[in-house]
Parts: C-alpha cells; sequence; structure tokens
C-alpha cells in the first residue's frame, strides 16, 4: 500500500508491505536512532513524536503514520543537543541505548507540562527503561535542563 | 508474530463493520498494543481512525467517549475526573508510560475484558453504558458476561453523577500489571465495589451505604472470589484483596485508613 507523511519534516511517499512497523519504516530511512529494545511495549527506546506526542513506532503499524507528522533524535536538533549536553555533564550515559529514546520523551515532557515536580517527571518517563544505570543520573540531568531552560 | 495480509483504513463504521464480518480472522486494530503480542494472521485489519471515535465529548448528562480514544486522553481529562475525584485517571496511571498510554484505546480494552484490566475495574463502578454498532447501547455491568461477538465499539458512556470514587491497586513493580486492583464508588448511598484481576475479571457488587466493613468483606468474599496464577498466589491475593477494599470503602467514606 501507499503511504505519504512527513519525517523530520521531510515528505516521504512509499509504497509499503501492510505489516510494517514504523520503527522499520524509520530505520530503513536511515533514522537509525530509533531503537528496539523489547517486543512488548515496554522498554520506551523507540519513542518518536507523531503530531507532537511521544508514541512507541515499535507497536504502530507505519500505515496509521500515513498522512502526519513524526520527528525522530535526527530531526530533533538544538533541543535534542542541549539536554544531552546536560547528561553528559552528569555521567548519564553508560552505553547510551535507551538515549534517544529517553531525550524524544524529555522534549515531549518539557512541550507538554510547566514546572513538574520529581514525582510528575517520573510519572512521565515511567515508560523509559535504562538497563545500565540507576536513573540518578539522567533524574539529575532532566532537572538541571528545566531549571536551565525555564530562565 | 503478528502478520496483517491487508490494512483498511474504514471511512465509516458500515465500511468496518462490513470488512469485518467478511472473515472470521479479521480484527479491528485499536491501540494494537495488545494484538501487536499474539502470533496470528489477520487477514484484514481494520483501522478506525478515519471514524471520528477519537474524542470526549460532553453534554448535561453524560462523557461520551469515542473507542479509539487513548488512555491518555482519558487520564487528562479535567472535567472526567472531577467528577470521580481523579479515580480513572489513577486506574491508568500506571500502565507503562506516557508513548503507551498515548495508545492504547478504551475500545481495545473494554472489548477485550481482560481479567487484569484496571480501566475495566475503574468504569464497573461508575454509571456506565458500552454503545456497540450492532448490539447497541448497554450496561457494562452486563456487557462483561457477554460473549465476544463480531461486533464494533464505538463508545463507552459515562453518566454523570454526584459520587465518590476511589482506585487502589498493587503492581510487583510500579508499571506491571496489577496483582490485585480495586475500585469503589459512593452513588445515591449505594456502594459498589469492584475487585479485578483475581485473576479473573473485574465484578461489581452494590451494597447499602450504612454496611459495616465486616458485612461487606463477607459480601466480597462471596461474589469476587480469587485464584493463583503465575503473578500471584490465591492466598495473597485474597489478602491484598481485603486490604484494598477497606483502604476504598474508607476513602469513600472519608475515614483515614
Ligand atoms: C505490555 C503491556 C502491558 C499492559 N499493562 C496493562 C496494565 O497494567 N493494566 C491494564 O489495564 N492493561 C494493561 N495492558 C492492556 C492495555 O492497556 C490495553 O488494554 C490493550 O493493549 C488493548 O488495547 P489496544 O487499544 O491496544 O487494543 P488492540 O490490541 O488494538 O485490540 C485488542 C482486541 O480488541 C479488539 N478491538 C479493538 N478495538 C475495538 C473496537 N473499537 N471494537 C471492537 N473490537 C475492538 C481487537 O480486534 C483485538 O481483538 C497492557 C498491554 C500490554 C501489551
Ligand atoms: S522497542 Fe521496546 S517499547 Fe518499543
Ligand atoms: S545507558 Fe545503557 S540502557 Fe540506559
Amino acid at each position: 500500500m501507499k503511504i505519504s507523511l512527513t519525517v523530520n519534516g521531510r515528505k516521504i511517499q512509499e509504497d509499503i508491505q501492510e505489516s510494517m512497523l514504523l520503527i522499520d519504516f524509520l530505520r530503513s530511512h536511515g533514522y537509525t536512532s530509533v531503537k528496539r529494545g523489547c517486543e512488548t511495549s515496554n522498554c520506551g527506546l523507540c519513542t518518536v513524536l507523531m503530531d507532537d506526542h511521544p508514541i512507541l513506532s515499535c507497536s504502530m503499524l507505519a500505515a496509521r503514520a500515513d498522512g502526519h507528522s513524526i520527528v525522530t533524535l535526527e530531526g530533533a536538533g538544538k533541543e535534542a543537543e542541549a539536554f544531552a549536553e546536560f547528561m553528559a555533564k552528569e555521567g548519564a550515559e553508560q552505553c547510551g541505548f535507551c538515549s534517544p529514546g529517553l531525550i524524544m520523551n524529555v522534549i515531549a515532557m518539557k512541550k507538554e507540562l510547566k514546572n513538574p515536580t520529581k514525582e510528575e517527571i517520573k510519572q512521565y518517563l515511567s515508560g523509559n527503561l535504562c538497563r545500565c544505570s540507576g536513573y540518578m543520573s539522567q533524574m539529575r540531568a532532566i532537572e538541571k535542563y528545566l531549571q536551565e531552560e525555564s530562565v | 508474530m503478528l502478520k496483517i495480509q491487508k490494512y483498511v483504513r474504514a471511512e465509516s463504521l458500515e465500511e468496518a463493520y462490513q470488512e469485518l464480518i467478511k472473515n472470521r480472522n479479521n480484527q479491528i486494530i485499536g491501540g494494537m498494543l495488545w494484538l501487536k503480542m499474539e502470533d496470528r494472521v489477520i487477514p484484514s485489519a481494520i483501522d478506525l481512525s478515519k471514524c471520528q471515535l477519537d474524542s470526549i465529548e460532553e453534554n448535561e448528562n453524560e462523557f461520551k467517549i469515542g473507542a479509539m480514544c487513548t488512555f491518555y486522553q482519558l487520564e487528562t481529562h479535567e472535567a472526567l475526573n472531577q467528577m470521580c475525584q481523579g479515580m480513572i485517571a489513577k486506574s491508568v496511571r500506571d500502565i507503562v508510560g506516557v508513548q503507551f498510554k498515548n495508545m492504547a484505546t478504551i475500545g481495545g480494552s473494554i472489548y477485550s475484558r481482560f481479567g487484569f484490566s484496571d480501566i475495566l475495574t475503574a468504569l464497573l463502578c461508575l454509571d456506565c453504558d458500552v454503545v456497540c454498532y450492532k448490539k447497541g447501547q448497554i450496561a457494562l455491568k452486563e456487557y462483561i458476561h457477554e460473549p465476544y461477538e463480531k461486533d464494533i465499539l464505538t463508545h463507552v458512556i459515562i453518566h454523570k453523577r454526584k459520587m465518590k470514587a476511589a482506585f487502589e491497586c498493587v503492581r510487583r513493580s510500579s508499571t506491571d500489571f496489577s496483582v490485585l486492583n480495586a475500585a469503589g464508588a459512593l452513588i445515591d448511598h449505594q456502594l459498589r465495589i469492584c475487585v479485578g484481576a483475581r485473576p479473573h475479571k473485574a465484578e461489581m457488587i452494590e451494597i447499602e451505604e450504612q454496611c459495616d466493613l465486616q458485612d461487606i468483606l463477607k459480601q466480597v468474599h462471596e461474589a469476587m472470589p480469587c485464584e493463583s496464577n503465575m503473578r500471584a498466589s490465591k492466598e495473597y491475593r485474597e489478602h491484598l484483596r481485603d486490604v484494598l477494599v477497606e483502604k476504598v470503602v474508607n476513602e469513600l467514606k472519608g475515614e483515614k485508613a
């Protein structure tokens, strides 16, 4: 079937297999920041934004993204860079495999929540798993990033 | 692995329904989160995202929730949660994460009537109906006992009532399935108590407000037995059931636990 969507501002039209998942579509177009970390919709590594809302690209048919706008880490530009700097300063990245998904969800959170409490941050990011860290360094990076950006 | 042979984005419910009944294995796809974990071939996967079922409409008497509304829409809807003191939001809050909740649909969840379902336990306590394309409107408390028929769940209707409501659950880790969940509502001096993930699907009983805790628990024991499965033993669940029901009742009657 034919689909037409926007990825990181670029229009793509393609004939795809009906079963194709959005994650595989994106990776086949070179957006390899989008990772698969589980088979059960649980880890959040595959997070991308669809019309500004964070979703799991591993669990959505590419067909459903037809007519929508997708943003991956490759298209997140300055915002992603700014946050990545805070992550680096806090030593939050170990293997780094979970980072693209986390960064995309932090960007979504920042758009949606005004001055979130620590509890609200944890709630919003509860679907982003990391098997290396204990989340403490990420939490520090996120809090500092939000503080800095709000002044 | 899930294999989809044909993808149909229906322009109308009639088109979706006609496609659904063409083959026994054809399926409506909601958030597809559950379907994706199944190992099956779907000859025709029917997407309802063009059928205008993705909003929560409010009028004087009810909230009319389209089947394609997501958990996150439910969680963040102010008026709906104001009516039930945030009980609906609480019931979906810990389901995996925001990305997941942006996809999981109320239609797929209520149609499936899973034993472990948190949202089913919560909604059963409210004055709630289900609307299906062919079957029409039916009370949720009856719908849970209906067989799984080929039909399209189009809306869930929550009637506006003055109420107190509460939801409690226990998970082994914060975003895992509930080992047990319980919900309650106090509407018109009637207590509605519901326990799910026993692991059987939720049931609801109605009790006079004056009943004391011992009476309530006695009725809960009779109507809502527990069993063992990989997640927890029968004994553990029975213990949780009594503790969670007590918590819920205390919240409804305004007493401190
Ligand atoms: C990893 C994981 C963890 C979960 N954890 C929890 C949890 O902690 N608590 C909880 O309550 N739930 C949990 N769930 C269940 C989840 O919340 C949803 O209830 C479930 O995914 C079904 O919703 P869906 O929109 O994904 O439906 P789908 O997977 O799209 O569909 C499920 C079934 O419903 C049918 N269907 C879908 N929409 C309609 C419709 N409108 N009319 C008729 N039939 C329809 C489909 O054909 C299919 O048979 C979990 C699921 C997963 C995969
Ligand atoms: S790959 Fe794990 S949630 Fe998508
Ligand atoms: S840093 Fe390795 S998974 Fe998060």
